[in-house]
């Protein structure tokens, strides 16, 4: 039973990440029509958000250290970090400690700027192209921003640590009643979890409580009607791809603790998240979470000792049997709307 | 000429002129020169040319015609010369039957996967391809470890024991035709320049060569025309009593089969195979091949696979010394400055080239290196043999 939820957990966790960037290209599906291949980009540029944030927030100076010498006897250069400068030691070091979480505030300004060039740039001419040129297009695009990042980065993972506060492990199982150390779960994949429902749920409420979002909605059901009435759709539009960036852009600022962000991670969710789309139904955005997190579970319990022993190999190729299963058995995915990209 | 007409023999003997004479035409520079890097005529660069090249015909048939666009078609390259390796380990190190057996392996793959994709239209058929080729991927890479050999892949080991003879004093053995090994060459001195004949890669060329006539037929049979209705409006063909679905899958398996044709001759000419060549980032680079060099049309794909595999070879060779070198004449401010500029898109980076090549493809150029060629042309008012010969629905560019 312990193993059963120490699964669930692993596959909401992952399950997060997948229904995060599903939910981003569901969005720019449904408004815009436009099937955007460089969504896994968009997510590495986050977790780089949070490289960058962390960099620039450790960035030092050298002070000659007067009271104390090197080996040679000269006397000791000491890295003294601009923070602790500005803020003192004990603050400093606490900013520097929390940058990932400081870098959510950096990335959505910069996601969404990102997502504006992008859509106002190079998105906007591909509308009434096929879709097959869509794909190619933004599958350029997201192959162009792997090789900046890795120019800047390099090709290797960078280390991207959680707070100190956050990093450690939780003894989930005392919560529900087991024996202390039965259920040990990392601390930062739980904020994960949380963090990513957060989100979702403010994506939601967004699109379903106010009146932009409700605009939004009406033009993703009609988008010439909508027009016909005298409200700019596109402007609209163009500020969901940017907040479709920008959630795909956190997500991945969040997860650059748990796997080290390196240039490839864009090209490696982008596989993935689009079957999620497809499992959950193309431009269904409840379709999109739910498939996310129900993927997420069913590939963390395939990957079970007991069940890769039974069928070895099956961890990496369930998600594909699924969605071929699914895309074979229910053409428009768990909850896909009739109409939506039946050509 | 054989069936074709004007206009196609005249583009079939530019072909195999260029392909019989790519050792001089790739080799223009002098050895030793400074632009000798520029070369590209040694034998393991024009053998990928136009293994490549067979690879991005084959996808050409699929995705040009029917405009069925598969992400997945490197599964069929890797399923193809597995078949092959196995064809070289235990039957024979002939390459002749290992390529027969990395045609039909190729070709039923594609059947089985075709029937299942092909369900589906549009972006779901894109999907339904890419995640049967991840799972291939995954399955060579884990479950499959006793066929695939797993991470590591299959090579020829001195313990195989081919059937019909393989070496018997324990050395390793070597892929060859009739004996004629692979890799013989015969190199030709003329002044500074050394050209080098070698033995697979004119194998590679005439298989190439079969496969491009092969495709100029099936580009203008009745079949063809039938692709072509796939893509421009299933709906009037299912009305007039033809199945689109029969038409596809064939076109599919075709372009399968000629993918394991890739893949044999891949393991004949370096006989070695591993699951990366079936990642789908390599289907990613089929795609890109054929677009860049124009789908839809004949010629296209074989130059948009043959500047693919050059700018990977050269560009990824020059460095910030070779760079050093070129800008040499700049004053030294400025020659560090455009160093520093052009590094960014050579080396390591060349991928960034290449996304950006293709981006603007894609955006100004749908119909690829063709279409930019008879936009060329039309501006200046002349017709060049290879625009002529151009297929005629270069203008309806890629979907």
């Amino acid at each position: 039973m312990d193993q059963i939820i120490v699964q669930i957990l692993n596959g909401l966790d992952k399950g997060s990440a997948y229904a995060l960037i599903a939910l981003g290209l569901t969005l720019i599906f449904g408004t815009l029509g436009v099937v955007n291949f460089a969504h896994g980009a968009l997510f590495m540029m986050g977790a780089f958000c949070a490289v960058i944030t962390s960099k620039i927030l450790s960035s030092s100076h050298k002070v000659v250290d007067d009271t104390r010498t090197d080996f040679l006897g000269n006397p000791l250069e000491v890295d003294v970090f601009y923070v602790q400068d500005w803020f003192g030691e004990a603050a400093g070091a606490a900013i520097m400690d929390w940058a990932v979480p400081l870098a959510i505030l950096i990335s959505i300004p910069v996601m969404i700027l990102i997502g504006f060039i992008m859509e106002r740039g190079l998105i906007k001419h591909f509308y009434k192209r096929p879709h097959a040129d869509q794909i190619l297009v933004t599958f350029g695009l997201a192959i162009v921003m792997g090789e900046v990042i890795k120019y800047y980065f390099g090709a290797n993972p960078i280390q991207t640590p959680a707070p100190d506060a956050l990093s450690g492990r939780v003894d989930f199982g005392v919560w529900f009643g087991y024996g202390p150390n039965a259920i040990v779960y990392p601390m930062w994949r739980l904020v994960y979890f949380f963090f990513s429902a957060t989100i979702i749920a403010a994506v939601f409420a967004f699109l379903q409580f106010t009146t932009f979002g409700m605009v939004v909605r009406a033009g993703m059901a009609d988008r010439e009607t909508v027009g016909l009435l005298g409200i700019d759709i596109d402007k609209r539009f163009t500020f969901m791809f940017g907040l479709a960036a920008a959630v795909a852009g956190i997500a991945g600022v969040m997860y650059a603790p748990i796997v080290s962000p390196a240039y490839t991670m864009g090209m490696d969710w982008l596989v993935l998240s689009f079957v999620v789309v497809v499992v959950g139904g193309m431009g269904s955005l409840p379709g999109a979470v739910l498939a996310g997190f129900v993927l997420g579970i069913i590939e963390s319990f395939a990957s079970m000792p007991s069940i890769v022993n039974l069928l070895p190999g099956i961890n990496q190729i369930v998600i594909y049997v699924v969605a071929i299963a699914i895309l074979l058995l229910r053409p428009r995915g768990l909850m896909g709307r009739k109409g939506v990209m039946e050509d | 000429m054989l069936g074709l007409n004007k206009k196609d023999s005249t583009l079939m003997l530019v072909v195999i002129g260029l392909v019989v004479f790519a050792p001089f035409l790739l080799n223009p520079f002098p050895e030793g020169s400074a632009m000798a890097q520029f070369n590209a005529g040694y034998p393991d660069l024009m053998q990928r040319f136009v293994i490549f090249g067979i690879l991005a015909i084959g996808f050409n048939i699929l995705f040009g015609l029917t405009g069925y666009l598969s992400f997945g078609h490197a599964a069929f390259l890797g399923v193809g010369s597995y078949a092959a390796i196995w064809s070289l380990k235990l039957f024979t190190l002939n390459v002749i039957p290992a390529i027969i057996f990395a045609i039909v392996i190729g070709g039923l793959f594609a059947w089985v996967i075709g029937k299942i994709s092909l369900r589906r239209s549009g972006i779901y058929f894109s999907i339904l391809t890419l995640a049967f080729a991840q799972m291939s991927f995954a399955m060579a890479y884990s479950v499959l470890t006793p066929i695939t050999g797993g991470e590591t892949g299959l090579q020829i080991k001195n313990t195989d024991n081919p059937l019909l003879g393989g070496p018997t004093d324990g050395s390793i053995g070597r892929a060859n035709l009739f004996g004629a090994e692979m890799g013989n060459s015969f190199e030709l001195g003329f002044g500074n320049w050394v050209f080098t004949f070698n033995l697979g890669y004119y194998i590679a060329a005439l298989a190439m060569l079969v496969a491009f006539y092969l495709s100029i037929r099936i580009f203008r049979s009745p079949f063809g025309i039938m692709l072509r209705a796939v893509k421009s409006n299933q709906n009037r063909m299912n009305y007039t009593g033809l199945t689109p679905k029969v038409y596809t899958l064939y076109a599919f398996v075709i372009s399968g089969m000629y993918a394991g044709l890739a893949g044999g001759l891949m393991v004949a000419m370096d006989t070695q195979v591993g699951p990366e060549r079936m990642f789908w980032t390599a289907s990613g680079e089929i795609v890109i091949m054929t677009i860049l060099g124009g789908a839809g049309t004949l010629i296209g794909p074989v130059l948009g696979a043959g500047s693919i595999k050059y700018m990977e070879n050269i560009l990824s060779k020059i460095n910030k010394d070779v760079l050093h070198q070129w800008f040499a004449f700049l004053p030294d401010g400025l020659e560090d400055a455009m160093v520093v500029f052009a590094d960014i898109f050579v080396g390591k980076q060349w991928h960034f080239t290449l996304g950006i090549v293709f981006m603007l493809v894609v955006i100004f150029l749908p119909g690829g290196l063709v279409e930019g060629a008879q936009r060329l042309s039309a501006r200046f008012g002349r017709k060049k043999t290879t625009d002529t010969a151009a297929d005629s629905s270069a203008g309806t560019p890629a979907e």
